[in-house]
């Protein structure tokens, strides 16, 4: 969770973007940054390769002014898609508030989707968390190209959801984004919670900050 | 296994302490200026001359530097590189770790030579590591950590500034 500094009155969130080799994580950051006023963002920095593949991480800080005295702030944070660099995707997650993993839709993509979201599930375990308890969201990029696949079969691949042990957590939750669509609900006797979704388009914007809305959203209810 | 990483929260009679040993420190080693930054790159503490930088880039970059160079001492067999030192023609850095979950970064100049900020240095992360290590052993409570109202306050904000 995040530090809450009483001394500067500052809360700090860190959201880490996870996902495939050239899904559109840095594009999602590039279009807040260009997007939100000047005043409410800081520097980008990109530690990337000649060729523009994210090396270590791209950051942008978005501050979110002062609310009941308290300023606060959202780090937003990439990983490297590729998996050799797994060592500097992992070291990116310490101290992560929140994820968003976004999905490449294209359907030649799924095996490196699959592969990005098992990695992400090690990496947390291996420092200690649990995505299924954190503020979580995925998001389907790419979804104007000819060879998207379609949501149904990218959510079976990447979101069938987990077991809710959790009694207090048992019962319906709709999907506020997809009607006739649920985050919790009951399957074969069991009780199943999925992430939220979002669709995405991020080269054009489409869905960047609907996913980031609600992550944030997500977050800062974690600190009540 | 817990929910994520571990909160832990900063008040007002840490800082003061913090800053205590941090203006002790600049005082006897004729460093510039001192910052503490944790281990998930935010900035906690600021001592001396204001930094000309952006502080916030400068926390996340720190903390990426020091836990990319973990690794590669882990790589070497050794359980970490306690301290990092960065030369420049002009401005120098030294790093070192507090607790392992902070990092105390020293910026200096030729007004001061890599000995004098090393050795004043050792202490100065021992008094740290004490303080430290208190603030992070400290029993949390259940109580919420913003008042009421912070959380209507902070979606309504946020729906400003991504878009309603």
């Amino acid at each position: 969770m995040s530090m809450i500094n009483y001394a500067s009155r500052e809360i700090n969130c860190k959201l880490v973007y996870y996902g495939p080799g050239l899904g559109g994580k840095t594009t999602n950051l590039e279009f807040v940054y260009n997007k939100v006023a000047p005043g409410s963002r800081g520097k980008m920095i990109s530690l990337a390769t000649e060729t523009e593949r994210t090396l270590f991480f791209d950051f942008l800080p978005v501050d979110l002014g002062t609310i009941r005295g308290f300023k606060v702030k959202f780090h937003l944070y990439t990983v490297p898609g590729q998996v050799y660099y797994n060592a500097s995707r992992k070291l990116i997650l310490k101290g992560v508030d929140g994820v968003v993993f976004v999905a490449d839709s294209q359907l030649e993509r799924m095996e490196a989707n699959i592969e990005a979201m098992q990695n992400l599930y090690d990496n947390m375990a291996q420092h200690g968390y649990d995505l299924t308890r954190l503020p979580f969201a995925i998001q389907y990029n790419k979804r104007d190209l000819p060879n998207a696949a379609p949501i149904a079969e990218l959510q079976a691949a990447l979101n069938p959801g987990w077991v809710v042990e959790d009694p207090a957590r048992q019962r319906v939750l709709a999907d506020a984004e997809h009607p006739g669509e649920f985050l919790v609900s009951q399957q074969d006797g069991q009780w199943i919670e999925r992430a939220p979704y979002y669709e995405a388009v991020a080269v054009t914007g489409e869905g960047v900050f609907d996913t980031l809305k609600a992550i944030s959203k997500t977050v800062v209810k974690t600190l009540g | 296994m817990t929910s994520g990483a571990s909160s832990w929260s900063f008040g007002e009679e840490d800082a003061r302490r913090i800053d205590g040993i941090l203006t002790g420190f600049l005082r006897e080693s004729s460093a510039r200026t001192a910052l503490i930054v944790d281990r998930t790159g935010q900035l906690v503490a600021t001592a001396g001359e204001p930094p000309a930088f952006d502080p916030t880039a400068f926390a996340s970059l720190t903390a990426a530097d020091f836990s990319a160079n973990d690794q590669l001492a882990r790589m070497l067999g050794e359980p970490e590189f306690g301290a990092l030192f960065h030369q420049g023609e002009r401005e120098s850095m030294y790093l070192a770790d507090i607790a392992r979950r902070v990092i105390l970064v020293v910026l200096f100049d030729n007004r001061t030579t890599l000995g004098l900020v090393k050795l004043r240095v050792r202490a100065t992360v021992q008094d740290l590591t004490k303080v430290f290590t208190e603030m992070f052993g400290r029993t949390r409570t259940d109580a919420p950590r913003v008042e009421s109202g912070f959380l209507g306050d902070a979606e309504d904000e946020i729906d400003k500034l991504f878009g309603a």
